[in-house]
């Protein structure tokens, strides 16, 4: 089975500042990871090829930093890894970022099970899974929680609101993971060392066939502003001799909130 | 411009009238919605053209076939579409077959001074939101339960329209469809709340928090981990769970990460109760202590009832 992981490299968001007047996140030079839930796509990927075999590619468009990114991948087990990076499709819309997705997956031919995340945590956007699928003409199963294949066909577990639902689809079709789904493995040092030596390929929008003009003018969704809201709290931090005497001085203060 | 609703969940597809409705009456236009169950009723509730279409058990190839058809019909310039989990896979399905923008999880929906629709919704995290349009001539936009209010339904005139589109066979099937336990408790509209994190060991503690709760009248809620790893209950708060707006919301064992606290942004006073002092929730509460929840949350429910 040849499975594709969509894998996007994302700004470490524990470490975002914000510009002192606009209140905007400064993304630039912070540490870029791949998207957790990417990474539980990824670790879905390895476990079905433990089961059943074939053959792992991860797929990212990013920029230059992607390529050091992705070596996490290629040190989880991903078998080889293409990079979407071209300088003028730096800002692009969820819609035409998943035409150029979708060329490189035509470029990278067979696959079987194309894997991504339910969201990628800092557009929060959960799109790119039944964008790909719809253009692609397959099915999709989205919020994944458990999944196996055999025959053909996987069988997988969703995670919605009010049921879990138990579906069955044939090849090839688009899932998308939650978290939920495992917990991704620490490579081993070994491991890390030897994923410099899997072959990366790098793709600009001449390598995939593609017009920059063209896919810059499906980008439609534009961020006019972008701001943290201010929240300010009190910061009290209680500090008492003993739990009881903390308690109560928090009591208090409750009491004196008006809340009860 | 006309605006396109639906939702599989009859009340939110109401709610998205209620906006549907306002817009269009600003700029003279027309609603049209997606029956789910009874016509009648989205008249009543704002819309101009009921399209009653035989959609069955929700499957994300027909939805969309329908959906699509109902493009066709209408030609909207927004579609506006109930983000539930199932609403979120049939929105950006159906806005890759039009090869148009979408925008999801919207908090706010507006018009700019062009006619173009505006809308607010949470980028990196949740930390931060982001004031979005789109150029593309249609629109397809999510939005979640209860950022709108429905309408006082009231008598008005409408077409109810039967909407006629290609049957698909999903590929996709069905094998079992297992229900989940649904508690009744509406955390959004709770005002007072105390949440619980993987701060607890066992679900059988969580009855620690009873008596608190009592005190202070509260629904009980928590993290992401607790709900679904763990499944202790059966809703969380977050940016993938439920925003609430209590006066109080007290975190017990809670770490604080960006997703949780999107959730609880809008609350009056946030209290935290976490032993290790550089959690990140103690700086995002009005007050703190930094304690062990097994001890802090029964002095504290203690301490409360003499004090009120
Ligand atoms: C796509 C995506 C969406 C997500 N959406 C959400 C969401 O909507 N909501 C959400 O909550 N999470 C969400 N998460 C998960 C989130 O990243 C964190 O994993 C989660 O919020 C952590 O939950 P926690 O605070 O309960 O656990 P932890 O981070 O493990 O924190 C537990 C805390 O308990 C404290 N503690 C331990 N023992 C005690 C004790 N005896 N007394 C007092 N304190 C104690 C510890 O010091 C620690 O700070 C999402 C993640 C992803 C990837
Ligand atoms: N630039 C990208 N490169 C590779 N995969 C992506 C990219 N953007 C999104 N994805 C995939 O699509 C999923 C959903 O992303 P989104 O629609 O942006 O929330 C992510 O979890 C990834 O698996």
């Amino acid at each position: 089975m040849r499975q594709v992981v969509l894998l996007k490299d994302i700004p470490d968001l524990t470490e975002i500042k914000l510009h002192r007047e606009t209140r905007a996140p400064i993304v630039e030079g912070v540490k870029r990871r791949i998207s957790e839930v990417d990474k539980r796509a990824l670790e879905a990927a390895i476990q079905l090829k433990e089961a059943v075999g074939g053959e792992i590619v991860a797929l990212s468009m990013g920029d230059d930093k992607t390529k050091t990114a992705l070596l996490e991948a290629l040190a989880m087990g991903a078998d080889a890894v293409y990079i979407v990076n071209e300088p003028e499709f730096k800002c692009l819309d969820t819609n035409a970022t998943s035409k150029v997705l979708e060329a490189a997956l035509k470029q990278i031919g067979e696959y079987d099970l194309v894997l991504t995340g339910e969201m990628t945590l800092d557009s929060l956007s959960s799109q790119m899974g039944p964008r790909l699928a719809e253009l692609l003409g397959i099915p999709q199963i989205t919020y994944v929680k458990e999944i196996t294949a055999e025959n053909g066909k996987v069988k997988a577990v969703r995670d919605l609101e009010d049921v879990d639902e138990v579906v069955e689809a044939p090849l090839p079709v688009v899932v998308s993971v939650v978290r939920e789904i495992n917990e991704p493995r620490i490579p081993a040092l070994m491991k890390i060392m030897r994923a410099k030596k899997k072959p990366q390929t790098v793709w600009d929008a001449a390598a995939l066939g593609l017009d920059v003009e063209e896919i810059k003018a499906q980008s439609y969704v534009k961020i006019t502003n972008l701001a943290a809201p201010k929240v300010e709290r009190k910061q009290i931090k209680i500090e008492a001799d003993s739990i009881e005497e903390a308690a109560k001085k928090l009591a208090e203060a409750i009491v004196s909130e008006g809340i009860m | 411009m006309t605006y396109l609703v639906y939702s599989e969940d009859r009340e939110l597809a109401f709610q998205l009238l209620g906006k549907a409705r306002e817009l269009a009456d600003k700029t003279g236009s027309s609603v049209a919605a997606i029956v789910v169950g009874e016509s009648q009723e989205y008249v009543k509730q704002g819309a101009d053209k009921a399209l009653k279409a035989d959609l069955g058990e929700f499957n994300v190839e027909t939805v969309k076939e329908a959906l699509l058809e109902a493009v066709k019909m209408t030609e909207p310039s927004v579609i506006m579409i109930g983000a539930t989990k199932r609403g979120k896979e049939v929105a950006p399905r159906v806005a890759a077959a039009l090869g148009v923008g979408c925008m999801t999880e919207c908090s706010s929906v507006d018009l700019g001074e062009d006619g173009k629709i505006i809308v607010e919704r949470l980028t990196y995290g949740g930390s931060t939101v982001a004031k979005e349009t789109s150029t593309s001539t249609t629109t397809v936009i999510t939005v979640p339960s209860r950022s709108f209010e429905k309408l006082e339904p009231k008598e008005r005139t409408g077409e109810i329209i039967e909407l006629t589109f290609e049957a698909v066979k999903p590929r996709v099937k069905v094998l079992k469809r297992r229900e989940k336990p649904r508690s009744s408790v509406d955390l959004e509209s709770a005002p007072v709340i105390i949440s619980a994190g993987r701060g607890f060991k066992t679900q059988e503690d969580l009855k620690i928090l009873d008596e608190l709760a009592e005190v202070l009248g509260a629904q009980i809620s928590c993290t992401r981990p607790i709900s679904a790893d763990l499944g202790w209950m059966d809703q969380w708060v977050g940016i993938s769970g439920k925003k609430v707006k209590p006066s109080l919301y007290v975190a017990c064992g809670i770490s604080g990460t960006i997703q949780h606290v999107a959730g609880i942004r809008d609350s009056q006073i946030i209290v935290s109760i976490n032993n290790d002092e550089s959690a990140g929730i103690h700086g995002l509460s009005d007050y703190s202590i930094v304690g062990d929840l097994y001890e802090v949350i029964p002095a504290l429910a203690k301490a409360l009832k003499e004090a009120s």
